[in-house]
């Protein structure tokens, strides 16, 4: 890797991070850098100054916290996969990060890294939006709590301010009676899904109660499949959710790049949409 | 038990996988400086100005040069293969002067105190052009009024072969069967990128690469560049792969050799792989037009084929002669009464092609199996029934084949046969009927490949008659030294085969050593003074030949000496397990002890030198024909077009097996980048002419995850052509794969209407072939 050049310091602490980060606007915060080393390497990105804040105890970890559960920015895909609470208080989240690239990549790349970076094509946006999650953000000026809505703004674009940086994200618990499942459409293991499906269905006697579904790479950011989950509302296992999840491309705007054009994201939407509803609901 | 057949784990592996390696990158020499290229970013456009002004003046820059800068030296560089009179073979400067002509093209250079700095510099350089049109697809390429990549037009050659009477084949043919299929462009991707470092003592040079050729390279950088040959080293160190892909002489080669050259000192490239995506040569890329006449119980009667072949901006190497390595393979193992081939090779402002593993065979392979299917489909019988009706029979062997070639030996019927019972075909056949029949939504399909090649390339004589600009033989040297351990030396050097493991064994019974006490020395032109390299699956049916011809003149030279110093004939002596002793006594010398002896030299008989070394040159009379059937279960999703490879099954024939792992990891491998053909590889080009494929993310490249269990197997039909019987694996697998993988998707889908999908049969693609 051959990049332009820039200064580095490695932060002691978290109000180290955040001043070193506020005193430059130029500089960027380096977690895993399973993001940012790839646009440093094709020189995308000239930072003036890397801040690693990879040794940081306030980022680390994954925490039971009563009705949620804390996933520190820096806790690595790995980490969250693995995670004990995470499989067992809010799985969906590691049954994404489970397929994320390949376990080098898993070993190096964080939970915080990836949502930060908010690339629509990541899989952990999709998942953070439809739980709901809150994320935790630190800058000199103190800490703020950004609900996963008002999150995602654009394409490589957060809510997060200049100087600042993302602690942690709160994945509330839902409770009994959820099911959870992550649709992953991609060509390669290795390679960045085309579409996925996020979907979290909380079903009892026979019907389903309520649905969270979270699309990723249907937009420049990951996107709730809301008419979907107002039209599963209520309904009963069968063939009619397949009728349901054919309006779950309503309100995207799918991209177009080498592996798939904005016609075949929708369609695979929907189809995705299904199996991932069936497979969270426990239909067959 | 004899070495050759054993299984041995390779003795280079420890050092590969421990590294301790000698990559080019890792290597250093005194006060070394580091090249780096700026690249066109235009398709196609002259170029109005170089200012390297700019980057001079940074920190650790030692020189920048634009391409003027080396107009009067830097030659152009070469094509060996001037396949046909009328092949247009165009000035190709290594580093751009007046015109770019594809995306990639270097048109400066920066050296600098290390590549930080000279990525610094790079930016700083300025480049006018003044753009002009690119031409993209050889269709349009082709009308008169297109623009022109080159002054001559962009035709780079054409040719045309007719064997029999093609049109009575075709006319009134009960089936005739006219098929177009894409041979994607493909980017070959070896593990370690290019690298060169290039050194002088001021009147000789060194050069150190990543390839695969280290001998034609010295020889073609003397000629490029004037520097004599005798005064220019070549050493391939350790080479992390090539694929076909280090068969070359690159711009990057030439130059560092002349900037070490004019500033006295030694420089280094290191491609990144995105640049590698740009200008490593790319391969495939052929529109073939294929139409086959047939009687009505499937006996093929004519094959005409059309290929316009791409050779993107530039001639390199052997560009020209990659497609026609497929004319004499279109035919296969079938028998018919007529065949007409003709190929036209034309420009566009892409980046040139060349060899890429198979090289040829494999789009011809891909070609005639896909057609062979539309065929069995088209008379609603089994593809294999087809084949069979077609194939050449074991007893028929040798064969002349419509195009000329004699396959010396195979049996089509005996690894069609295992591959069959190793598949399950009938079970699969019976479910796949039972899908089609409940309309299940993943359908199962199975492709077929009975492929064969020509590989091992050898013969001189042939390749002489095919206008290719080198012999085709091999060098190999044995010394015995003093205390009997072997040092062998190959002109052909690995870049990951497992030459010094396979070569010590047929060393080893050759001489009855063992195995242990051979080493092999390879890929420096100071130490292995002749060799004609490695592509083609030609090392071990040529090279290893030659090292064992070799083997036989130490034992002529060891069986005088021990017939002095045992006083006896040479011909009362029994030679077995290194050892040679006196018929019917049991007075005896190894040859362990003949080596000594011959170190001491203190008898010697008459005429007998004091060394038990040898040189031998092999030169096989013909190509050798491996051959096999592969069989591909494939579940292809028609909701999503999402295809999967439930089982693959290969059984090989390459003849004689020297080493079972290393075969093994070849085919392996083999059916790995074939499926990538089939499944994932696309290298793709904007409507501007600009690559958008130039990383992994975008260029796909399966991994482990992706590829399913291979179950293979062989049967063993020597060659004839070799004492040892072997034929080539290198490209074997790679050849068989695609066309098993994609007549397996087609077949899937067939009651769906669908007769083809373009490769990469990527879901997409699937989705709207059935759409």
């Amino acid at each position: 890797m051959i990049p332009a050049q820039f200064d580095y310091v490695r932060a002691t602490s978290l109000s180290e991070a955040c001043q070193e980060l506020a005193s430059d606007e130029d500089a960027k915060a380096l977690a895993g850098g399973q993001s940012l080393l790839p646009l440093l390497r094709l020189r995308l990105a000239y930072p003036s100054k890397l801040v690693d804040i990879g040794r940081l105890p306030e980022l680390s970890g994954v925490h039971d916290r009563g009705d949620h559960v804390f996933i520190g920015a820096m806790a690595t895909h790995d980490e969250v996969m693995r995670s004990g609470v995470v499989n067992t208080e809010c799985p969906l989240v590691a049954l994404a990060a489970a397929t994320v690239a390949d376990p080098a990549v898993r070993h190096r790349g964080t939970f915080g890294g990836s949502l930060a970076h908010s690339d629509p094509a990541g899989d952990l946006p999709a998942v953070v939006l439809a739980l709901d999650g809150v994320f935790v953000a630190r800058s000199a000026e103190g800490e703020r709590e950004i609900p996963a809505a008002e999150f995602f703004v654009d394409y490589l674009e957060s809510a997060l301010r200049p100087g600042e940086i993302l602690v942690g994200v709160r994945i509330p618990k839902l409770g009994a009676g959820w099911g959870f499942h992550y649709e992953k459409f991609h060509r390669t293991a290795q390679a960045w899904t085309i579409v996925g499906v996020a979907a979290a269905v909380r079903r009892s006697n026979g019907a389903i109660q309520e649905a969270r579904i979270g699309l990723a790479n249907m937009g420049p950011t990951p996107v709730r499949a809301r008419a979907v989950e107002t039209a599963l509302q209520g309904m009963e296992l069968g063939d009619q959710l397949k009728q349901a999840c054919q309006e779950a491309d309503a309100d995207t705007s799918p991209p177009s790049d080498l592996h798939a054009q904005p016609d075949y994201r929708r369609h695979l939407a929907r189809v995705l949409t299904h199996r991932a509803v069936r497979g969270a609901s426990g239909s067959p | 038990m004899t070495e050759v057949g054993r299984a041995r784990r390779r003795k280079e592996d420890a050092r590969l996988l421990s590294g301790r390696t000698q990559w080019t990158d890792n290597l250093r020499q005194p006060g070394m400086l580091h090249v780096m290229f700026l690249r066109s970013p235009m398709a196609h456009a002259r170029i109005t100005r170089v200012d390297v002004s700019a980057a001079l003046g940074l920190p650790g820059v030692v020189a920048a040069y634009s391409g003027q800068d080396f107009a009067a030296e830097q030659g152009s560089l070469p094509c060996a293969w001037p396949v046909t009179d009328n092949v247009v073979i165009p000035e190709h400067p290594p580093m751009a002067t007046s015109e770019v002509r594809y995306v990639g093209e270097a048109v400066a250079c920066v050296v600098a105190t290390d590549r930080y700095r000279a990525a610094d510099a790079l930016e700083a350089i300025e480049v006018d052009y003044e753009p002009l049109p690119a031409v993209l697809d050889m269709n349009e390429a082709l009308t008169p009024d297109s623009p022109k990549v080159h002054e001559a037009g962009n035709q780079a050659y054409s040719m045309q072969m007719t064997v029999g009477d093609i049109d009575a084949a075709f006319r009134d043919a009960p089936v005739v069967i006219d098929r177009t299929y894409v041979q994607q462009r493909l980017i070959p991707s070896a593990m370690e990128p290019r690298a060169v470092l290039a050194n002088t003592d001021g009147d000789s040079f060194t050069l150190w690469s990543s390839t695969q050729i280290p001998h034609i390279l010295r020889v073609m950088l003397a000629v490029v560049t004037g520097i004599p040959e005798h005064k220019i080293r070549v050493v391939a160190p350790d080479v992390g792969g090539g694929f076909g892909s280090k068969l070359q002489v690159t711009a990057e080669e030439v130059l560092c050799l002349l900037i070490a050259k004019r500033l006295g000192k030694a420089v280094k490239w290191v491609e990144s792989r995105s640049e590698g995506n740009l200008t490593v040569h790319h391969g495939r890329d052929q529109i073939q037009h294929i139409q086959l006449a047939a009687e009505a119980d499937g006996r093929i009667r004519g094959l005409k084929v059309d290929l316009l072949a791409d050779m993107g901006a530039y001639l390199m190497l052997i560009t020209p002669g990659i497609p026609l390595l497929g004319a004499q393979m279109f035919n296969a193992i079938y028998k018919m009464d007529a065949y007409e081939f003709g190929c036209t090779g034309v420009f566009t402002t892409k980046m040139p092609t060349d060899a890429y593993r198979g090289a040829g065979r494999p789009e011809a392979t891909y070609g005639i199996e896909r057609m062979m299917d539309e065929l069995a489909a088209e008379l609603r019988l089994d593809p294999l029934e087809v084949r069979r009706r077609n194939w050449i029979r074991h007893e028929e062997f040798p064969y002349t084949t419509i195009s000329g070639l004699t396959y010396d030996s195979g049996n089509y019927e005996a690894a069609t046969d295992k591959a069959l019972a190793l598949f399950g075909y009938d079970k699969l056949r019976a479910e796949q009927a039972d899908r089609r029949d409940r309309g299940d939504p993943v359908q199962l399909g199975i492709g077929v490949s009975t492929f064969t090649e020509m590989c091992g390339l050898a013969p001189s004589r042939g390749l002489g008659a095919a206008n290719f600009g080198a012999g085709g033989w091999e060098h190999g040297s044995v010394r015995m030294l003093p205390t009997g351990k072997v040092e062998v030396i190959t002109g052909s050097s690995p870049h990951g085969q497992g030459h010094v493991t396979a070569w010590s064994q047929i060393v080893a019974d050759s001489l009855g050593v063992p195995f242990e006490d051979v080493t092999v020395l390879h890929g420096d032109t100071a130490i292995s003074h002749k060799g004609m390299d490695t592509y083609g699956s030609r090392s071990l049916t040529v090279g290893g030949i030659a090292v064992l011809r070799a083997c036989d003149k130490v034992k002529d030279k060891a069986r005088k000496l021990a017939a002095h110093l045992l006083e006896c004939s040479p011909d009362d002596l029994d030679f077995a397990d290194g050892v040679f002793k006196v018929r019917g006594t049991e007075s005896q010398k190894s040859i362990q002890e003949l080596a000594f002896a011959a170190f001491l030299a203190h008898d010697l008989p008459e005429g007998v030198e004091a060394r038990l070394d040898s040189d031998a040159t092999f030169d096989p009379e013909n190509f050798s024909f491996p051959h096999g059937t592969h069989l591909c279960a494939m579940e292809v999703d028609t909701e999503t077009g999402m295809a999967k490879i439930r089982s693959y099954v290969a059984v090989d024939d390459i003849g004689k097996v020297v080493n079972p792992l290393i075969v093994e990891g070849q085919i392996h491998g083999g059916i790995a980048q074939g499926i990538a053909q089939a499944l994932f590889e696309e290298a793709v080009y904007d409507a501007d002419g600009n690559l958008l494929t130039t990383t992994m993310a975008d260029y796909l490249l399966p991994s482990a995850a992706d590829l399913p269990e291979f179950v293979t197997d062989r049967t063993e039909t020597p060659a004839t052509s070799n004492p040892l019987g072997v034929k080539g694996v290198g490209e074997a697998g790679t050849i068989a794969s695609t066309p098993a993988v994609v007549n397996a998707i087609v077949d899937a889908l067939r009651p769906h209407g669908v007769h083809d999908v373009q490769m990469p049969c990527t879901p997409e693609r699937i989705w709207r072939a059935l759409a």
